[in-house]
């Protein structure tokens, strides 16, 4: 008897769990920071950037509450499969190898990415021949390492970093030739930096797109259809109220797409 | 068994991640793991003899700079050594222009050099223990002999010490090999490099770390194995009769 009331017990606390996580009062991001002006710390260490904005927006519009969780890149997308959060907003490519893993939201920016060299660099125009033997710092793991490695890790030496921060550092130290990212984080953190002795190389590059994908999206466990198709829809009603360009324009004078 | 098998096939078939390319990732790994704790333990085991003779010196200004030397690398992490040798260096001034840039530009060498520093002060700590734990006697009787001090300590002292020191080295050596895994950190494709690229690559952290584990645990019983066949010959007067 005792036992049966157990199960009972522990099955409706099962239930009551589960009836919870499909309502999602809050709904936890992880975000790998700083990557600016994507994610970063403000001096007095709150969390700001566009992806914390438009997220907290789209939160605001679907009336449920946003947590951040700060986690490493490397480990973005296992942490969303261990539940550590329930979705990740953290400028994550949608490509068809994540899609296996996990479920996209509608893209809701799309950055090309582009070359940034020193400079006084010699270095013209990215190709196999200006590349040989040259220092190329990426982000372990990125869509850009991706390419990087496939396009010139026979002839270059790819420097893998595990953040932004450390390859920039590097960059400054001399130690890489030139570094391959996302374009407003290599704006804002090499053009618009102190110094400023930066250039931008070559196209902005958005293709092939088995690389690129289709820009940014909001990723969620695969199961979680509903949430999805809830932030689709305020996605949608931002873009035209206004409030999405509001926030890009805050963070993007220019007008990358 | 057949079942296993089965298993085992089925695990092969729907394999996307260990292709030619990633086994390529970790072959490389291993080599430059192998080369980096080699290396650093090579001329850590060279520079640490003479210090750990000096560091049993009675003259004290002989005497403290090593111990100072050895207390700081020992009682501070292996990682923020590193740190502070590839990054930190770079913002003394004028260092990209001296020639010292030369090897520091380089990822490999700014760990050489970290390892290398670490395992020195290890290393000479336990020789340096195992030259005090002489006995007497043996001392007594070199003495007798007539034998000079550098004579006594290359013909006595070391031997003994290298032999009672042994067991010691040999964990300090699988020490070394694990503390390696962080040569990642400064961009380095040791074999964790290579397993954290498999690992954001595939989001496979299981299969990565498992496989690169298991690399490890080869490498660690390789050692252990060595050291068992140097302890069995030298230290074979202690052995029990039969």
């Amino acid at each position: 008897m005792k036992k049966l009331l157990t199960v009972t017990l522990l099955s409706a606390a099962v239930l009551a769990g589960t009836a919870q996580a499909r309502d999602y009062d809050t709904v936890r991001f992880g975000v790998d920071v700083p990557y600016e002006p994507m994610e970063y710390r403000t001096p007095d260490g709150e969390l700001t950037g566009f992806d914390i904005d438009l997220g907290n927006a789209l939160c605001a519009e679907i009336g449920v509450e946003c947590e951040w969780v700060v986690q490493g890149w490397d480990g973005i997308i296992p942490g969303l499969m261990s539940r550590k959060y329930d979705a990740i907003m953290s400028s994550m490519t949608i490509n068809d190898d994540r899609r296996k893993q996990v479920l996209f939201s509608d893209p809701y920016f799309t950055p090309p990415s582009a070359w940034f060299v020193p400079g006084d660099s010699e270095i013209d125009d990215p190709s196999e021949e200006t590349l040989t033997d040259k220092n190329i710092g990426v982000q372990r793991g990125t869509l850009q390492d991706n390419y990087a490695s496939d396009m010139y890790g026979s002839v270059a030496d790819i420097n893998r970093y595990a953040t932004a921060d450390d390859m920039v550092l590097d960059m400054e130290a001399g130690r890489l030739d030139i570094v391959f990212l996302d374009f407003p984080v290599g704006k804002s953190t090499l053009l618009d930096s102190e110094d400023n002795d930066y250039k931008v190389i070559g196209e902005m590059i958005t293709e092939p797109k088995e690389y690129f994908g289709d820009g940014f999206g909001i990723a969620f466990r695969k199961r979680d259809e509903d949430l999805a198709k809830k932030f689709n829809e305020a996605l949608a009603t931002l873009k035209e109220n206004g409030t999405y360009d509001e926030i890009r324009q805050e963070y993007f004078e220019d007008n990358a797409k | 068994m057949e079942q296993l098998s089965a298993w085992f096939t089925q695990l092969l078939a729907d394999n996307s991640i260990f292709t030619a390319r990633t086994l390529g990732y970790y072959g490389e790994g291993l080599v430059t793991t192998v080369q980096l704790v080699f290396l650093s333990l090579v001329i850590g085991l060279v520079i640490a003899v003479p210090l750990s003779i000096a560091r049993g010196s009675k003259r004290k200004w002989i005497k403290m700079p090593i111990f100072f030397y050895t207390y700081v690398f020992r009682g501070t992490p292996l990682l923020i050594q590193l740190y502070m040798i590839y990054y930190g260096v770079v913002f003394i001034d004028g260092i990209q222009e001296s020639w010292l840039w030369i090897i520091l530009e380089e990822p490999f060498y700014p760990a050489l050099i970290a390892f290398t520093l670490n395992t020195v002060a290890y290393t000479t700590e336990i020789f340096h223990g195992a030259i005090k734990a002489t006995s007497k006697g043996e001392i007594e009787a070199a003495r007798a002999y007539g034998m000079s001090k550098s004579l006594m300590m290359r013909r006595i002292i070391l031997p003994s010490a290298f032999r009672r020191a042994l067991p010691a080295y040999g964990n300090e050596v699988i020490f070394m090999l694990h503390a390696s895994a962080i040569a990642s950190v400064v961009t380095i494709m040791d074999l964790t490099g290579a397993a954290r690229l498999v690992y954001a690559r595939f989001y496979a952290p299981f299969d990565a770390f498992l496989f690169v584990a298991a690399l490890y645990l080869c490498l660690t019983f390789a050692i252990l194995y060595l050291f068992r066949f140097l302890e069995k010959r030298m230290l074979v007067h202690l052995r029990p009769l039969n």
